[in-house]
């Protein structure tokens, strides 16, 4: 296998996009990732999009987008795993580019969730849920989170404002990111006091759904340096899933998925948690966050709360432990099957040094997470920057 | 399911004619439900803790006081929503706060 580099990144700022296609979106961020690298075509086109079939009635994004960026003919298909499809895209372009199948490929993370709105939108997210034992029963991604929350906060003895800090950090980093779809900082305090959506999950506590599309392009890393003047190692890539019901986890309170692919992403990076200068998490659910640092073993279980501490301080972009540099799903927005792309086009600009406001100084090395559903799928990927 | 045997749908259909009883091990109130569930809405849905140890997911119902972890539930039949233009009912389970018998 080959190293893989990153050497072209773009993206849509992420809104309520009523004007633009799925098509016109994805091409929009397709164009730009292949300016940045300088490239007019590429041996591959692999589409991250979650909810296409049912938001647009619209499969064969392959296809189609390949198509609206002038690549008709290349091998291009879309890949799902829920919210975590973006990510999954990415898997797959680095697996063909370490192959060898492919010389550069460009992963496209795309979703048009404004053409279609109310209940009809949150039946068509409840299909990354179990349909015949969980949707059937009139749960929702929201409720099942909130299951969750309810659980930990009993079992761990932690208060509803305890998990502010999450929410605060990620609007303080979005405010500065132009490319945000909330860009409201959030009132010390105001957390516990939102609007419930399904309790204790609050509007304050949920992400966005959003409409977005980003792109980045991959090439052998030993090539790299031609095409790009600073191109990012992807050092390390690993996909685990758990069982797509809560109910059926022996342990509904462990993300065993979110574990296991961050180990193996560090093993083959070669590094530990401690060597991170930055994590991109999904942060959909502040309980997924908690979740998640217990399950990769930044700290113990039922600790991960902890870090929310003095309005996430410790996360901040100068902080111990940086994380949602850029918003993160709470505040950037939650384009689903796009947000996996987002995130490592956020990661791969700090490690560039171009993360301008938003920038984690001298960040070299970066941990990217995207999750589907409760973290069935949970896709790892570690990012970091070529020395010079 | 995790295995077929303890599956609480294969012992609906098999038979146990006692209800299927458990705990509630986490609920929330559903405010922003799904195509279907609108009528309902507020609705408990809730992962019960069934004596077998299987958990599963289920809406509450027939609630007339706070709902706490670890209250107990037993499994009864209900109406979950219609289907179509027609209105053809889909049938399913609910979990309702178990009826105290005192030998329990």
């Amino acid at each position: 296998m080959k190293p893989v580099a990153i050497v072209g990144v773009g993206m849509t700022p992420v809104r309520e996009h009523w004007s633009l296609s799925i098509g016109e979106l994805a091409e929009a961020a397709g164009r730009a990732a292949l300016a940045d690298a300088g490239l007019a075509a590429v041996d591959a086109l692999y589409v991250g999009n979650a909810y296409g079939a049912a938001y647009n009635q619209q499969t064969q994004l392959g296809s189609l987008i390949a198509g609206d960026l002038g690549l008709a003919g290349v091998e291009s298909y879309c890949c799902e795993a829920g919210d975590a499809s973006g990510a999954a895209a990415l898997r797959t372009g680095y697996l063909a580019v370490a192959a060898g199948a492919a010389k550069t490929a460009l992963v496209l993370g795309v979703e048009k969730v404004t053409d279609m709105v109310g209940l009809a939108r949150n039946t068509a997210r409840s299909v990354s849920l179990n349909a015949d034992y969980e949707a059937t029963n009139g749960a929702t991604l929201t409720s099942m989170a909130a299951l969750l929350m309810r659980r930990y906060m009993l079992e761990h003895e932690v208060g509803l404002a305890q998990f502010e800090g999450f929410s605060v950090n990620a609007h303080r980093n979005g405010a500065l990111n132009p490319k945000a779809m909330y860009r409201n900082p959030l009132r010390a305090g105001a957390f516990s006091k939102a609007p419930m959506i399904a309790e204790p999950v609050s509007l304050f506590d949920s992400a966005p759904d959003a409409d977005g599309a980003a792109a980045l392009i991959l090439a052998p890393a030993d090539e790299a340096v031609d095409l790009s003047p600073q191109p990012v190692l992807l050092a390390g890539s690993a996909v685990a899933t758990d069982s797509l019901m809560l109910q059926d986890r022996m342990d509904p309170l462990h993300f065993a998925a979110v574990g296991r692919s961050a180990a193996r992403a560090l093993d083959q990076a070669g590094l530990s948690t401690s060597d991170l200068d930055l994590l991109e998490l999904h942060d959909g659910y502040t309980i997924m966050t908690a979740l998640a640092l217990e399950a990769m073993g930044f700290s113990a279980r039922g600790r991960g709360w902890r870090w929310a501490q003095v309005n996430g301080e410790k996360l901040a972009l100068n902080g111990e432990l940086p994380i949602s540099s850029f918003g993160g799903l709470k505040s950037r927005g939650n384009p689903s099957g796009a947000t996996g792309v987002y995130q490592a086009v956020e990661a791969t600009l700090q490690l560039r040094g171009e993360a301008d406001e938003n920038q984690v100084a001298n960040a070299r090395t970066a941990l990217v997470q995207n999750l589907g559903g409760l973290a069935s799928s949970a896709v790892t990927h570690i990012l970091r920057a070529l020395p010079d | 399911m995790r295995d077929g045997d303890s599956s609480p749908l294969l012992k609906l259909s098999g038979q146990h004619e006692t209800a299927l009883q458990g705990e509630v091990y986490s609920y929330t109130l559903v405010r922003e439900p799904p195509q279907g569930f609108a009528a309902q809405a507020p609705y408990y849905l809730a992962l019960v803790r069934l004596d077998d140890g299987q958990l599963i997911t289920a809406q509450l119902t027939d609630v007339d006081s706070e709902v706490r972890i670890g209250d107990p539930v037993e499994m009864v039949t209900r109406k979950l929503t219609t289907d179509g233009a027609q209105g053809i009912i889909v049938y399913g389970y609910k979990f309702r706060p178990a009826i105290k018998t005192g030998d329990k």
